[in-house]
């Protein structure tokens, strides 16, 4: 695997602020990892999103020390028009995302800012909404969907710049439940099948643990845990730095401590059921 | 005392002509702890906008307290049911969060003393003391909807409805949320949670009313309506991880784990 974003000894402070909102960062994505972002609000979570998709420098000011690079260019002296096409960022509520008259041309407005010639956008456009399964909705109004329909279109406004890095902010935060695992599955094949590394920050875990294959703790703008997520979630310490622990990680970790040390740590209530029982 | 009650309620949009609530028949009595859960669209949202007279039945009628929505103004509800709304840009506007908080209380007609206390007591209470001058739109995410729920709780109403109160509040805002709502609980409010976090939710064992396509799919304690796998996944919601660790388990207690401390205790003691 190759290293695709990296964040070396990165601190940064907003104008008129006492406070680093991140403090000596290092942090590596590899080439199609999915890697969950928690911790506490206010950890500086947010801001090192800013930070991997160019928002700071380039928009928000401040103290910045350290480099950020992805896909070889250095954040800080790369346009933002250049970075957009690496990286993407999808936000918690896809109404502040979508906002055309029909769903094709919401998924082509990014690549009509790019300047894409007219026959490969719309070839890129119908790509995209075959992959994100909404060919059907390509001529609907977006303001008509379903939540769970609009954050797929949002989505594939994102996905059509052909990012190979995409930042999701909480992306099923208002999602009922089953939606929110539709959507989880839809980031699950976009990184199997089309080999997109994903960082995503996401306070329901339980929903995103099982696609992951990091977790990163943020703590008063440090990073003080980074792993394979089941461990670090069964770890107590998780639940001491803010982070919202599932119930099933809290309970193998306090069984744990009782002296029942189960063989492997398990992924779900059922497995956890069938250890517990053999 | 029933403090709420919906008789045959239909809803139709006037901009869509889509009917989001058909034939509502519920009552909620005075003290009661009730979430709401199911689909996005489901008409959760339009069903608790009925209860402070911001939405009006189309048929049928909503009474509370006695009274019914339609014969009075929402501002009269109002005091007496406080909607904290899922996206919190829909009702802060004010030039700093202090006069966001004092808005409700001076319109009700509160004396200064009052309203000087009470934004004194709900800005310390939800940690907000630092941001007094602050302007709310540039509060984070987690702090305006704990902004929302400060400005609610200053004027005590008696039905505090929270409309998503979870989405983007962390571990420990999550715990403060439920010790708000045990709080509210103790002091004999009615607490009307619209919510998907099903985790949140599992430990209060609130009543538990299922939407889908604009009705009542279901309605009854937590613990039993979970059970019912098939009913709630048709709704799109899934059941709570402690439910499903306790409907896995061959050698389990008479009733399922409300606490990851009780799933502790049976797993490691065996102890009933």
């Amino acid at each position: 695997m190759s290293t695709l974003a990296s964040v070396r000894g990165l601190s940064f402070r907003y104008p008129d602020s006492q406070r680093w909102a991140l403090r000596d960062v290092d942090l590596e994505v590899q080439q199609g990892e999915v890697v969950l972002l928690a911790g506490p609000s206010g950890c500086g979570k947010s801001t090192l999103l800013r930070c991997i998709n160019g928002l700071i420098p380039h928009m928000y000011p401040g103290e910045l020390q350290g480099t950020v690079t992805v896909d070889g260019q250095e954040v800080a002296a790369t346009p933002m028009s250049h970075l957009a096409q690496t990286v993407g960022l999808l936000f918690q509520n896809p109404e502040n995302q979508i906002f055309m008259f029909s769903v094709e041309r919401d998924v082509a407005f990014g690549l009509q800012n790019l300047g894409v010639p007219r026959k490969e956008m719309r070839a890129r456009v119908d790509d995209t909404l075959r992959m994100l399964g909404i060919t059907d909705l390509a001529l609907r109004a977006p303001h008509e969907l379903s939540d769970g329909q609009k954050q797929r279109v949002a989505l594939a406004g994102v996905i059509a710049m052909r990012p190979k890095l995409v930042i999701l902010d909480e992306p099923t935060s208002l999602l009922d439940p089953r939606t929110a695992l539709d959507v989880v599955d839809l980031i699950h094949s976009l990184n199997r099948t089309h080999g997109i590394t994903f960082v995503v920050v996401e306070h329901r875990l339980e929903l995103l643990i099982p696609i992951a294959d990091r977790l990163v703790v943020l703590a008063g703008g440090r990073k003080v845990m980074d792993g394979e997520p089941m461990e670090i979630l069964s770890d107590g310490r998780a639940a001491e730095f803010g982070v919202s622990v599932p119930p099933i990680s809290r309970l193998y970790d306090s069984l744990g401590r009782e002296g029942m040390k189960l063989p492997r740590v398990p992924r779900s209530p059922e497995e956890l059921a069938e250890e517990v029982e053999r | 005392m029933t403090l709420i009650e919906f008789d045959r309620v239909t809803y139709v949009h006037q901009t869509t002509g889509g009917t989001a609530l058909k034939d509502i028949n519920l009552k909620v009595e005075k003290g009661e702890t009730v979430a709401v859960v199911g689909e996005n669209g489901a008409g959760k949202t339009t069903l608790v906008r009925h209860i402070n007279g911001l939405l009006k039945p189309s048929q049928g009628s909503v009474r509370v307290d006695g009274v019914d929505t339609r014969e009075t103004t929402t501002a009269t509800l109002s005091r007496k049911a406080g909607i904290a709304f899922q996206n919190p840009d829909h009702q802060l506007f004010s030039d700093s969060v202090e006069n966001e908080v004092r808005f409700a209380m001076k319109n009700f007609g509160f004396s200064d003393a009052t309203v000087a206390e009470r934004c004194d007591w709900a800005l310390g209470y939800f940690g907000l003391e630092e941001y007094r001058k602050t302007s709310p739109l540039i509060l984070s995410g987690g702090e305006k909807k704990r902004l929302t729920l400060a400005c609610i709780l200053a004027w005590d109403p008696s039905i505090v409805i929270l409309d998503e109160p979870t989405v983007g509040q962390d571990a420990n805002q999550k715990e403060k949320l439920s010790q708000i709502i045990k709080m509210l609980k103790d002091g004999g409010k009615t607490v009307i949670l619209v919510s998907h976090d099903i985790e949140f939710l599992w430990p209060m064992q609130p009543r538990l009313v299922v939407m889908s396509g604009g009705r009542v799919a279901a309605d009854g304690p937590m613990g039993e309506v979970m059970g019912n796998k098939e009913l709630i996944e048709g709704a799109r919601v899934t059941q709570p991880q402690l439910l499903r660790l306790y409907l896995a388990l061959k050698a389990k207690p008479r009733t399922a784990f409300l606490e990851v401390q009780d799933a502790g205790r049976w797993l490691s003691g065996g102890a009933p």
